[in-house]
């Protein structure tokens, strides 16, 4: 699982919809092998870009309310909020190269 | 340059890779960086592996299995291979992260990838209602309407594990019979929310923001039905993943790498396959791990039988 922050229902609105930067949300759970899988690789893009994006973490089995919010049926899914709003979702486990490719309009 | 470098890190990569290590040849395994572990990180109890009388987790036995090869010396790299060089005495794998690595011999052990319905909406509808993993997925269906596609173990089990959340789970199947085993079959008909849709193949997926139903088409009289439902899960069975030695490796009518007799052996010399993407029929954790033995111990053999100043040359590295 990645060592991002972790952001709540309680604290979502102020750490996302309110950030001054773009933020990706990993919405994963502990039960999620894929979501492990994926968690080292938005670490080393945090580590790599974390001046250009912040990269956040919600466990949707603890912050249920979120999850039904952005409507997850599948994880791990990544949204990424500018402003409050989703400009971008991914879903599904994905290799470093194209999480970056699918990240470009922020980490290019 | 290595001895041995094994693709793949399901029980056939990971077992490959306990004997390749145990037989002193530092085996590096390339892992892949999202799907390590393999098609058994997404399922929930295994019972049939033997030795664990009281089952294991799938994802468990793989950490175990990992771990039993790292001890005795294999080398994990979690990257995914994007191109090879399989012909010659030294062969070369490069992976995503841009490293090349060199071996005398190579173990292809990629497995077998989720076959999709190819209904023309599946990609828009995926996260969005349509799963491939019941595990990962399941717990957003609570008090909700979900359905199955498939007759196989997998199918089976997804079925019995989405009740533990969905109101309903469907069982469509295109046939009257199914592949899974009988336990598994009995375990599915006992379960109240199941419900079997025989001889039912799927024809369009409907949604427009999410899934909402089905349509489905009796195979014996042709007609169309809708079924409401939220979610829909996809285990129609694998294929396997053979697309990075298209042109090297010669391939089985079934589309799987073609081996010699009971060997590993590919149509190249130094080049083994082992696990699903050798096996059209099987495809159990076991005989995935057995086969991972038999190209180990074929590499093994292969190497034993080079000139020393090639194998010195690995072993100097």
């Amino acid at each position: 699982m990645s060592a991002a922050p972790a952001v709540t229902d309680a604290s979502f609105d102020a750490d996302v919809l309110k950030s001054g930067k773009p933020v990706l949300v990993d919405f994963w759970a502990e039960w999620c092998g894929p979501c492990r899988a994926v968690g080292p690789i938005l670490d080393q893009i945090r580590a790599e870009h974390g001046d250009k994006i912040e990269i956040v973490k919600l466990n949707v089995d603890e912050n249920p309310q979120t999850a039904m919010t952005y409507q997850i049926t599948s994880i791990p899914a990544m949204k990424v909020f500018v402003n409050g709003e989703v400009t971008k979702t991914i879903i599904g486990a994905k290799p470093k190269p194209a999480l970056e490719h699918d990240l470009a309009d922020y980490i290019g | 340059m290595r001895q041995v470098i094994i693709i793949g890190s399901g029980p056939a990569g990971y077992t490959a890779a306990i004997y390749a290590a145990r037989a002193n040849f530092k085996p590096l395994v390339i892992a892949s960086s999202v799907e390590a572990g393999g098609e058994l990180m997404n399922t929930t109890e295994v019972e049939n592996f033997p030795g664990f009388p009281e089952g294991i987790m799938g994802p468990e036995l793989m950490m175990k299995m990992q771990e039993q090869a790292e001890k005795f010396g294999a080398e994990i790299l979690m990257d995914d291979v994007v191109s090879l060089e399989l012909a010659g005495d030294v062969k070369r794998v490069t992976t995503g992260g841009g490293q090349t690595f060199e071996a005398l011999s190579v173990i292809f052990a990629t497995g077998s990838a989720n076959r999709k319905l190819g209904l023309p909406d599946e990609d828009r509808l995926s996260g969005h209602g349509v799963s491939w993993c019941a595990t990962c997925d399941g717990f957003f269906f609570r008090q909700k309407t979900v359905a199955i596609v498939g007759g196989g173990d997998s199918a089976m089990e997804e079925a019995n594990f989405l009740t533990r959340f969905a109101d309903k789970v469907y069982v469509i199947h295109r046939s009257e019979t199914l592949r899974a085993s009988k336990i598994m079959q009995d375990r599915a008909m006992a379960n109240p929310k199941i419900e079997f849709l025989w001889n039912s193949t799927i024809d369009s997926l409907n949604g427009a923001e999410s899934l909402t139903g089905v349509t489905i088409k009796n195979t014996v009289t042709g007609d169309l039905s809708e079924v409401e439902l939220q979610g829909l899960f996809i285990a129609i069975g694998n294929d396997p993943r053979t697309q990075l030695i298209h042109g090297q490796l010669d391939l089985a009518p079934e589309g799987t790498v073609a081996v010699k007799g009971r060997t590993s052996k590919t149509n190249l010399t130094g080049v083994f396959a082992a696990g699903d993407v050798v096996d059209p029929t099987y495809r159990q954790a076991v005989t995935a791990a057995a086969s991972g033995t038999v190209a180990a111990l074929d590499a093994e053999h292969y190497l034993q039988s080079l000139p020393a100043e090639l194998l010195a040359q690995a072993e100097n590295n």
